[in-house]
C-alpha cells in the first residue's frame, strides 16, 4: 500500500518552505507584482533555490541534486499553492526535470545539474493545457536548428532553457539567442503567465529521439504533483474562509454562525480530505513507481481541479463583496484555481483516460 | 382606466405629433414624458396615465416600430428601476415634480448609497449617521423648512457615482433604538463637497464600482423621503425594485451566457469531449427552463395572478451564469487560459456579451452577491415564500450601538 501520511522530514520540509514563503511572498506583493512585465519572483526563487536546494529535489546526488523525490516537491507544492506564489517551481523543477530524467547522454546530464541547482530555469515548450500523451508538431528541426511557434507556454518568460518537442526528438534551446522569440501573453493566471515561443533558426542540442517518452514523462509528473498545488491553493481557501467567517459579523452574530455557510465550509473540508489522500498517493506512485504512476496522476487531476475550483469560488462567495475586490487576494487564488483545472488536461480528459486504464469505456 | 387600444391610438398620435426622424432626441423625451407615454402606470403629470402597468409594453412596440429614440436604459438603470419607483411611492408632490422628469429623461443620472464596509447583506446595520442642524444653512436655495442634515460615513460597491447628479441615501439618524427602527432615508446631492467618490477596482481589473466616502454632506431636510426613522420601510420599496429590475431581463432562447458557449460547440469540433457535451446539455436545459420561468412570470403578471417566482428569478441566474461561465473557459482551453486585458478600466456599463470567456466567468462570480447575496435571498424563499421559521434573531430589540460588529 501506499504510503499516504506525511513524514517527520516531510513535515519539517514544509516548516521551512512555509516560513520562507511568510517572510518573502506576501499576498499585496504578489498582485502588486503581477500588474508589471516581470510578474516571476526571482529573489524568492532564487531563496527557494540556492538557499534551500529545492529546484534539485527530483534530480539524484551525482548529478547536483538533492536524490530526493516526488514525495518531497508535493510537500514543497502545497506550500507553493497556499501562497500562489508566482515561481517556476512546477515547470522548472517538476516538469522540465522530469521529462529530463529519461534522457541519456551528456547534454540532458548536464542541464539536469543546472536545472538543480535553480540558476537554470527550464520550461517544456508545449501549451500549459497540454495532457500527458498528446503529440507535439508545431515545431520542425532541421540540421540543429528549430522553426515554428509554441502558444501558451507556462513560466516561459522566465526561462534560460527551452525543452523543444520536434517529430525527429526532444531538443534544448537557450533562449538569449537571435533565433528565439519570448512574447508575454495576457494570462487568466497572472501568477503564472504564459507566452507564445517563437523559434526561427534557433540553434539546439539533442536530448533523446524518443520525445513521446519525455514529454509523457514530464506532463505526467505535472498532472500528478499540481494535485498537491490545488490542495495547498484548497487548504488556504478553506482557513481563510472560515476565520473571516468567524469575524465577520451581520445580524449581530458572526456569520460562520449560520448553519447555512457551516455545511458548505464543512464540505469543503471534507473535499480538501480527500485531495489530500488523492494527492499524497499519486505523489507516493510518481517517487515509487508501483500503484500506477498513470492511473494515480489521472486520478488525482479528476479529483483534486474541481475541489481547488471549487474552494476558491465558495471562498469568494463567503466573502461577499470583499472577495470580490482586487485588493483582497483571494482573486489571485480562483484564478489559479481556475487555470490548473485547464493545466495539463481537464478533469473530464483525466476521466476518460481512467476509462481506459480500467476498461470503463464510454458507450 | 385607460386600456389597450386607447393606449395605441395615444401613442399613434403622439408619434404623428413628433416624428422621430425629424425631432431632436431630447425634445421627443420631454414630449413623450409630458403625453404619460414614459411610464404609463405612473400618475398624469408624473409621466402616466395611472394605466396598468403591463400596457407599458403596448407604448414601447409602438415606439419601437416608429424607431423612436430611448432613454438609456442602462446608464440610468438605477434611477429608472430603484430611485424612480421610490420617489414615487414615498416623496412629497414637490420632489415628485423636481426629480422625476430629467430622471426619465436621463438628464441626471442616479446612484444609490446604500451598501457599507459594515453592512452588506445586513444592510439595516449600517453605520454612515446624519445628525440634524438646527441653526445650519443648507448650500440648496431650494428648501430652506426644516433645517439640513449633515452626514458623515462611508458607502461601497456604487455603481454610477462618478456619473451621478443624485443618490438615494440611507443613514442612520437615532443610534439608541433598534437598527431597523433609527434609519431615514434622503436624496443626496452628488455635487457636494463632501462627497468624495473613489473608485473601486474588482477581481476582473476594472473599476465598475466606487467607494463613496460622506464628509460633513449638507442635506435639506426638504430632500427626506419618508418620514424621520422610517427609511427602512422606504428602502424595501428601493430593495424589492432592485430584484426585480436584475433578475427580469427578457431574453430569447439561447440568449444569455449560454449564447457564446453554444455557437463555439457549433464552430469549432475539435473542442469538444464526451464530459464537455453532457455538461453543456444539462446547463442548456437549465437555462432555457430559466427563461421559460421568467417568461411565464410574465404572463402571470399581465393576467394579475402575481407570484412568489420573481423571488427566485436572480437565484437562478447568478447561479446558472457562474456554472454556464466556468463551463466556457474549460471549453476554450488553451484560450480559456488567457485574458483580454488586466488594465484598470471604468466601464459605462456592464456587458458581458462583448467580452472574453474569462472576464465573463469572473464578472459572473458578482450575480451571487450584488443586490443581495443568493443566502440571503435563499432566506427569504425559505422564510416568506414557504413560511419557514426564521434562525433566532439577537438584533431585533438591540439599539443599535450595542450590536456586535
Amino acid at each position: 500500500m501506499t504510503d499516504l501520511l506525511y513524514s517527520e522530514e516531510e513535515e519539517a520540509l514544509r516548516s521551512a518552505v512555509r516560513g520562507l514563503l511568510a517572510d518573502h511572498c506576501d499576498a499585496a506583493a504578489v498582485i502588486a507584482r503581477c500588474e508589471t512585465d516581470q510578474p516571476h519572483d526571482r529573489e524568492l526563487w532564487k531563496a527557494l533555490t540556492d538557499g534551500m536546494g529545492l529546484a534539485g529535489l527530483l534530480v539524484p546526488e551525482e548529478l547536483g541534486g538533492q536524490g530526493a523525490a516526488h514525495r518531497e516537491a508535493a510537500v514543497v507544492l502545497e506550500e507553493l499553492g497556499r501562497a500562489v506564489a508566482p515561481v517556476p517551481y512546477l515547470t522548472s523543477a517538476v516538469v522540465a526535470t522530469e521529462a529530463l530524467l529519461v534522457c541519456d547522454g551528456d547534454a540532458a546530464a548536464e542541464l539536469l545539474t543546472a536545472l538543480a541547482s535553480g540558476r537554470t530555469v527550464g520550461v517544456l515548450a508545449v501549451p500549459l493545457s497540454a495532457a500527458a500523451g498528446q503529440t507535439f508538431t508545431d515545431v520542425r528541426e532541421e540540421g540543429g536548428a528549430l522553426h515554428g511557434s509554441v502558444t501558451g507556454v507556462a513560466d516561459a518568460a522566465a526561462a534560460d532553457v527551452l525543452l523543444v518537442p520536434t517529430a525527429a526528438g526532444l531538443f534544448a534551446a537557450d533562449v538569449a539567442q537571435d533565433g528565439v522569440t519570448v512574447t508575454a501573453q495576457t494570462s487568466l493566471d497572472p501568477t503564472r503567465p504564459l507566452a507564445t515561443v517563437t523559434f526561427d533558426a534557433a540553434r539546439a542540442r539533442a536530448l533523446t529521439s524518443d520525445t513521446d517518452l519525455a514529454v509523457r514523462m514530464g506532463l505526467r509528473a505535472g498532472a500528478g504533483l499540481l494535485a498537491s498545488e490545488q490542495l495547498g491553493l484548497a487548504e488556504w481557501c478553506l482557513t481563510e474562509t472560515v476565520r473571516h467567517t468567524k469575524e465577520r459579523h451581520q445580524f449581530n452574530r458572526p456569520v460562520g454562525s449560520f448553519q447555512a455557510l457551516k455545511h458548505r465550509l464543512a464540505q469543503v473540508w471534507l473535499e480538501v480530505v480527500n485531495t489530500r489522500a488523492a494527492a499524497r498517493h499519486a505523489a507516493d506512485a510518481l517517487a515509487t513507481g508501483s500503484d500506477e504512476p498513470n492511473l494515480a496522476s489521472a486520478l488525482a487531476q479528476a479529483y483534486a481541479a474541481p475541489v481547488a475550483v471549487h474552494a476558491a469560488e465558495e471562498a469568494l462567495q463567503l466573502h461577499g463583496g470583499i472577495g470580490m475586490t482586487w485588493e483582497h487576494p483571494l482573486h489571485l487564488y480562483l484564478k489559479r484555481a481556475k487555470a490548473d483545472s485547464i493545466a495539463f488536461g481537464t478533469a473530464g480528459r483525466h476521466r476518460d483516460e481512467l476509462a481506459a486504464l480500467l476498461d470503463l469505456q464510454a458507450p | 382606466m385607460t386600456d389597450a387600444a386607447e393606449l395605441r391610438r395615444r401613442t399613434q398620435e403622439f408619434l404623428a405629433a413628433n416624428p422621430p426622424a425629424s425631432t431632436d432626441r431630447v425634445d421627443f423625451l420631454k414630449a413623450r414624458f409630458d403625453a404619460g407615454l414614459a411610464w404609463v402606470h405612473y400618475p398624469q403629470g408624473l409621466g402616466g396615465l395611472g394605466a396598468a402597468r403591463a400596457l407599458q409594453a403596448v407604448v414601447d412596440a409602438e415606439l419601437e416600430t416608429a424607431g423612436a429614440p430611448d432613454n438609456d436604459p442602462r446608464r440610468i438603470g438605477i434611477g429608472l428601476g430603484m430611485a424612480a419607483p421610490t420617489i414615487l411611492a414615498f416623496g412629497t408632490d414637490e420632489q415628485k415634480r423636481r426629480f422625476l422628469r430629467p430622471l426619465w429623461i436621463g438628464d441626471e443620472v442616479w446612484c444609490q448609497l446604500f451598501s457599507e464596509p459594515g453592512a452588506g447583506s445586513d444592510l439595516a446595520a449600517l453605520g454612515t449617521r446624519a445628525v440634524r442642524d438646527e441653526g445650519g444653512t443648507s448650500r440648496s436655495s431650494e428648501a430652506e423648512s426644516g433645517g439640513t442634515w449633515v452626514v458623515d460615513g462611508q458607502k461601497v460597491w456604487t455603481s454610477g457615482a462618478h456619473a451621478a447628479r443624485w443618490a438615494i441615501l440611507i443613514a442612520r439618524t437615532d443610534p439608541e433604538v433598534p437598527k431597523h427602527r433609527g434609519i431615514t432615508y434622503f436624496v443626496c446631492d452628488m455635487t457636494d463637497p463632501g462627497v468624495e467618490v473613489r473608485p473601486l477596482r474588482q477581481i476582473t481589473g476594472e473599476a465598475e464600482f466606487n467607494e463613496v466616502f460622506l464628509t460633513g454632506v449638507r442635506i435639506p431636510d426638504a430632500h427626506r423621503l419618508g418620514e424621520v426613522g422610517d427609511g427602512w420601510k422606504v428602502a424595501q420599496t428601493t430593495l424589492m425594485n432592485e430584484r426585480v429590475s436584475i433578475g427580469g431581463s427578457r431574453i430569447p432562447r439561447e440568449g444569455g451566457l449560454i449564447a457564446p458557449v453554444a455557437a463555439t460547440w457549433r464552430e469549432r469540433p475539435e473542442l469538444r469531449t464526451h464530459d464537455l457535451h453532457q455538461r453543456l446539455l444539462k446547463l442548456w436545459v437549465e437555462a432555457e427552463v430559466a427563461r421559460l420561468t421568467g417568461e411565464r412570470l410574465r404572463q402571470q403578471l399581465v393576467a394579475g395572478q402575481p407570484g412568489p417566482e420573481g423571488s427566485g428569478l436572480k437565484l437562478g441566474f447568478a447561479r446558472l451564469n457562474q456554472e454556464i461561465s466556468g463551463l466556457e473557459v474549460e471549453l476554450l482551453g488553451e484560450e480559456g487560459l488567457l485574458y483580454e486585458d488586466w488594465t484598470m478600466r471604468r466601464p459605462e456599463k456592464v456587458d458581458f456579451a462583448g467580452r472574453d470567456a474569462g472576464y465573463r466567468y469572473l464578472r459572473a462570480k458578482g450575480n451571487s452577491i450584488e443586490g443581495g447575496t443568493s443566502e440571503v435571498l435563499l432566506n427569504i424563499v425559505a422564510e416568506r415564500v414557504l413560511g419557514l421559521p426564521s434562525e433566532p434573531r439577537t438584533d431585533k430589540d438591540v439599539a443599535w450601538k450595542d450590536l456586535a460588529r
